[in-house]
């Protein structure tokens, strides 16, 4: 156990060292002299060789490096070339935001996917199969950055029952957490239906059957709650396409978080803050996704005495 | 039911294509404005309505259509290419090669989704060459990993341990005894390939990180749209629409191509 647990935790470090690396070198993707690019031709060689000076772009790239990783183990991310300010305070101050959207779309997913994909389960091969089939696969087709404008059209425009954008209130947060939750619904519901027309053959639900239990307490207690499992695993590795769908959210509901900053700064060539939003989201999700693989031998029994033996 | 799974996902496919291999042929006039139109709703001169610059949204989706098909033939082609490669070599050769091709596939899944295209679109600067480039850098990864399962378990079979025994060249061995046996799921994975492909190039081109100004993207055409919604929803509307459309229809036929090379679930069909 402790094995897994330390060698899963050394494998995760190699992976955040080797995705810090790449964010590194984003930088000199900038075509021609990323320092012309973020101050315009007609700067002055004096301001030129400032910025240079200021981004350590005047060394050489295994001292960059150095300082980089340095900066990092400070939790020094550098300073914003467009506000001057230093980009871990902007980023706290982001945070918030994008923590609320993300957990709210997950309780979405979670909500929506959970009896619609036990029903459907349960109900296989009925026209409510078919109909929760159908959505899903409707939900995973849509992309944020469509549904989340067709929202605002009918329920914002339209209706007038929330507001179209910003970040007021629980009524603003509403369309977001739909948009970005949807697809994750749709996968999350197809995978209880399978796992749970799986688990629902096992032998033990055929005991617990005829020992005379109602169904509902054979699809709730005995079965769903192992048919669980693997939907876990599931929901972090889709955290990551979550964090991804959060930043086109954010965009299209102005919602001030961490994606909406990252693709500002992009827009404005601020090329330190990209760096620093793109390592934060990413390692954001190598640690969610290594703990969630503590967790999941925590949480099955099997795995757990398996790995003590 | 096989209309539904086959015949309409087909068309839809079809039509597509139709309209981006034959958009140049019609007399289209996707960059002309006319100011008298601007945000005019569906008609009878124009049947899905004009933009907020006057342009006939019907005339901008056909050229759309020809620029997402554009990116993911190429993105797929050069991810997939690159892909097997990558993935084939690890399998094949083992050891520390396996061990470095590994991490690096590791380290490329870190970061999540879209993420990578995004921050690569963003740096290398809009255009359609670049969209390329950013999604291929992500595309790769998810080849190499399924190449490289397949080509580890198919090493292990006995014909290939004939060939070594016969000392048959290695190149000969990989090209001739494996690769064709890891064609079928690679095929699968390509079509899937493609639709994300579509979503991701409209994606950037909605962030602004696409296609520039006169060229038109789905992407783009709502990303424009959605300042003028409660005057003119059909410009978020109708390329919302045949996006999803597409996007659905590939990933049926993806379904049904999978299911189909599946040789154990093929009598059920």
């Amino acid at each position: 156990m402790l094995n897994f647990i330390l060698s899963r935790l050394l494998s995760a470090a190699v992976v955040v060292i080797g995705v810090s690396s790449l964010v590194f070198f984003l930088i000199h993707l900038v075509p021609g002299d990323p320092v012309e690019v973020m101050l315009g031709e007609s700067a002055q060689p004096a301001d030129r060789a400032a910025l240079r000076h200021a981004l350590g772009l005047d060394q050489p790239v295994p001292v960059q490096l150095f300082n980089y990783f340095n900066g990092l183990l400070h939790f020094d991310l550098g300073v914003s070339l467009h506000s001057q300010r230093p980009i871990a305070e902007m980023m706290l101050e982001r945070m918030p935001a994008t923590l609320e959207l993300a957990v709210a779309a997950l309780l979405v997913a979670v909500v929506i996917a959970l009896p619609l994909g036990a029903l459907s389960a349960v109900r296989k091969d009925t026209a409510l199969d078919h109909g929760a089939r159908v959505i899903s696969l409707l939900g995973i087709s849509i992309p944020h950055f469509w549904l989340g404008p067709l929202l605002i059209l009918i329920f914002s425009l339209w209706l007038g029952w929330l507001p179209v954008s910003g970040r007021e209130g629980f009524a603003s947060l509403v369309l977001p957490a739909l948009t970005l939750g949807t697809a994750l619904a749709a996968i999350l519901s197809r995978m209880v239906r399978a796992t749970l027309l799986e688990t629902l053959n096992e032998d033990y639900i055929r005991t617990a059957r005829a020992k005379g239990l109602t169904e509902y307490t054979v699809v709730l207690h005995h079965a769903l709650r192992n048919a669980l499992l693997p939907v876990i695993t599931v929901l972090g590795l889709q955290l990551g396409a979550l964090l991804g769908g959060a930043i086109v959210t954010e965009m299209v509901f102005s919602w001030p978080g961490i994606g909406q900053l990252t693709i500002e700064a992009i827009h404005r060539r601020d090329y330190p803050v990209v760096q620093a939003c793109i390592l934060l989201i990413s390692v954001t999700y190598v640690l969610v996704n290594t703990l969630t693989d503590l967790a999941y031998v925590w949480l099955d029994p099997r795995v757990r005495l398996h790995e003590d033996m | 039911m096989r209309v539904m799974r086959l015949g309409l996902p087909s068309s839809i496919l079809l039509l597509w294509l139709g309209m981006a291999v034959f958009g140049p042929l019609l007399d289209l006039q996707p960059d002309h404005i006319e100011l008298s139109r601007i945000l005019v709703s569906p008609g009878a001169d124009a049947w899905l309505g004009y933009d907020d610059l006057g342009r006939p949204l019907w005339d901008r989706l056909v050229v759309g259509a020809r620029t997402s098909l554009f990116v993911a033939l190429w993105v797929v082609m050069i991810s997939a290419l690159m892909g097997t490669a990558i993935g084939t070599a690890g399998a094949y050769m083992g050891g520390a090669w396996d061990h470095v091709i590994v991490r690096i596939i590791d380290i490329f899944l870190a970061f999540p989704g879209i993420l990578l295209a995004i921050a690569m679109a963003g740096l290398l600067g809009p255009g359609v060459d670049n969209v390329i480039i950013a999604l291929s850098t992500v595309g790769w990864v998810g080849f190499a990993r399924l190449a490289r399962a397949q080509v580890l378990s198919i090493k292990q079979r006995l014909h290939v341990e004939a060939a070594v025994a016969m000392g048959v060249r290695q190149v000969r061995i990989v090209v001739r005894h494996i690769l064709p046996l890891t064609l079928a799921p690679l095929i699968v994975e390509a079509s899937f390939a493609v639709a994300g492909v579509v979503i991701a190039e409209a994606g950037l081109s909605f962030l602004g990180l696409g296609v520039q100004p006169p060229a038109a993207s789905w992407g783009s055409i709502i990303r424009d749209g959605t300042r003028y919604m409660l005057v003119a929803p059909h410009m978020v509307l109708a390329p919302g629409i045949i996006l999803m459309l597409v996007v659905l229809a590939v990933n049926l036929l993806g379904d049904h191509l999978r299911d189909w090379v599946d040789v154990r679930t093929r009598r059920v069909l």
